[in-house]
């Protein structure tokens, strides 16, 4: 198994994104580990994850019944449905584990989700921890901090 | 063309049917937070977010900029949160410690943390100009405040139906949830979810004992879980998640039988008999402790209170059995703030917590599946009501005209978990305290 390179680790989060905004949650799902999460802390700096609330925990389970409910006939939130747009600043590679197979990159991005004439704004970083596997790297951990993490917010109905 | 005009507002409420005014006019939102939201008790907070002497919780009753402080001698207090001099909320939004007094840090105003006020700089700028009469010299006024078990509430008005009278026995289920502490004490914990949603406060409170919409509108949410979670492969032990999704998606008569109990004054709850919170996993180490504390009969009695939604008119629901509080704050007509609290038993296994926080996040936050199935029906619904092909708003559903005859019985009554009487009753208790210090003026 070839360690990855800081490139390849790069277009790995580039291309997650273009999953989203190609509104391909299916191939999006499957770049998680089995284990995988989807994180999204409820305050700044959070780590505590049991005992204090978040925005999203998600294990691969629950971004399936997400993705499904997406495609749902009596899903009414989604008639018409969310469409979004992530803008990325070049990802850093933060950690390398080439021995363990695990690496940690950090995006700043720029998130709009929009429904019929409605389009919010949102501002943060993703820290992806990836995993390298024998079906190529996988998405252990993907935390999504906002910058305005604890603010009231209306429907996020899609994924950072 | 309602101030002043209490007939007019009596007018809004029909046996089985409301108008749709009292949930798309600005100016019956103004007049709820004059008289409504003065009249009742209103949530403020939770004891626990002021600990110590000096610390205090900014937050808002209705419309009006409030400040919850712990006193001295160990009481809480509610105070109009601003300054006498030029009117700047003396206290920042959220929880802090004040220190011994309120200084306004516009121009050094300090008050005590009971409101009276202390100092003024260059104090003898205000000799011989009668400050002494002015509404100033009597500091930041007090909000009539009762703290029971922990939970602390205003009355705006200085005068009015007292705690006891407004809330009778819906207190039990406030009981019942600090009762499953083994301490007999609930803390604020894991932090605040706030949901912003664009509607009339009232669909929220509406929707809370609205039984006849889980299996239709969240069929998408709890009903995929379920879907999902039949793919897994025999045997996988079921997740937490799907044990406090599915109940979501019961059948119509598991809703019948679960009953509703409705009190005076706009208080009531669905889960009398059975509910969904009735039948998750036992947490290990939980009866022990709760066994420990009361005794196994009282502990038997005290867990076996499954309550669902417990509605206190005007703007709070309580979740007994999962220890979650949703305060629905108003903005505006068609604008409410809803928070969703969570509280940790004290005395009781971690556990319980993480499950009542991960109901939070799975159902009450603004990424929730089962919340962005709700807002968009409570949208709609304000959308819908600008119709003018019908002014009406169907509360009938197993209306009998002897439920006027029943209340008050302070025991409240129990009816059929898909009866719209909570629904009625919300409305009946919103003329009450419209009215209640509403003069007829002379317009009308």
């Amino acid at each position: 198994m070839k360690a990855p390179s800081n490139q390849d680790l790069i277009d790995f989060v580039l291309h997650e994104a273009r999953l989203l905004d190609d509104l391909r949650f299916d191939d999006w799902l499957a770049l998680f580990a089995d284990d995988g999460r989807y994180w999204m802390p409820l305050a700044r700096g959070q780590t505590e994850r049991r005992l204090h609330c978040s925005l999203m925990d998600e294990d691969t389970l629950l971004l399936k019944v997400r993705i499904e409910r997406l495609h749902g006939q009596r899903t009414f939130s989604q008639q018409p449905a969310s469409r979004c747009h992530h803008l990325l600043q070049q990802p850093t590679v933060e950690s390398r584990d080439d021995a363990g197979g695990i690496y940690v990159t950090r995006t700043a991005f720029h998130y709009v989700e929009t429904r019929q004439d409605e389009q919010q704004l949102y501002a943060g970083w993703a820290t992806h921890t990836l995993r390298m596997t024998d079906d190529g790297l996988r998405i252990a951990l993907k935390r999504v901090d906002l910058v305005n993490c604890d603010a009231a917010f209306g429907n996020i109905q899609l994924f950072m | 063309m309602y101030r002043d005009n209490p007939d007019a507002i009596a007018a809004l409420v029909r046996d089985t049917e409301v108008h749709k005014d009292c949930y798309t006019s600005p100016e019956l939102f103004q007049l709820e937070m004059e008289h409504l939201f003065a009249n009742t008790w209103v949530y403020v907070g939770h004891a626990s977010q002021v600990p110590n002497a000096g610390d205090f919780y900014a937050t808002t009753l209705g419309d009006q900029p409030v400040v919850m402080v712990r006193q001295p001698d160990g009481s809480v207090k509610v105070l109009h949160n601003r300054c006498l001099h030029k009117g700047v909320k003396v206290a920042p939004d959220g929880a802090g410690h004040a220190g011994r007094h309120f200084r306004c840090p516009y121009h050094a105003w300090t008050y005590k943390l009971d409101g009276a006020l202390q100092s003024v700089p260059l104090r003898q700028g205000y000799d011989h100009t009668g400050f002494e009469h002015c509404e100033a010299s009597r500091g930041m006024p007090q909000v009539t405040t009762r703290v029971y078990r922990d939970f602390v509430f205003g009355r705006l008005a200085p005068t009015g139906v007292s705690f006891e009278d407004y809330f009778g026995e819906s207190l039990s289920t406030l009981d019942n949830m600090v009762d499953r502490s083994p301490e007999g004490r609930l803390e604020v914990a894991g932090g605040v979810l706030r949901y912003l949603h664009r509607c009339n406060w009232k669909m929220l409170v509406d929707n809370q004992t609205d039984t006849c919409h889980p299996m239709v509108a969240h069929e998408s949410s709890a009903g995929t879980a379920v879907r999902v979670w039949k793919q897994a492969p025999e045997g996988t032990p079921k997740p937490m998640a799907v044990e406090l999704f599915a109940p979501f998606v019961s059948p119509y008569e598991f809703f019948e039988k679960m009953g509703i109990r409705v009190w005076d004054n706009g208080h009531g709850h669905t889960g009398v008999a059975d509910s969904i919170h009735a039948a998750y996993s036992p947490v290990p180490g939980y009866w022990e402790a709760m066994a420990a504390a009361y005794g196994e009969e009282r502990a038997k009695q005290i867990l076996g209170e499954v309550r669902h939604n417990t509605v206190y008119f005007p703007n709070i629901m309580v979740k007994g059995p999962i220890q979650t509080l949703r305060l629905f704050k108003p903005i505006a007509a068609d604008r409410t703030l809803v928070e969703s609290w969570t509280f940790r038993l004290v005395g009781a296994p971690d556990l319980l917590l993480e499950r009542t926080l991960m109901y939070n996040r799975l159902i009450n936050a603004p990424t929730s599946v089962v919340g962005h199935d709700d807002l968009e029906m409570y949208e709609r619904a304000q959308q819908g009501l600008l119709s003018r092909g019908t002014d009406w708003i169907n509360v009938a559903r197993l209306f009998d005209p002897a439920e006027f005859g029943q209340l008050p019985d302070p025991a409240g009554v129990v009816t059929n978990g898909t009866n719209e009487w909570q629904m009625r009753n919300q409305m009946r208790a919103w003329v009450r305290y419209m009215t209640a210090s509403m003069k007829q003026g002379a317009a009308a």
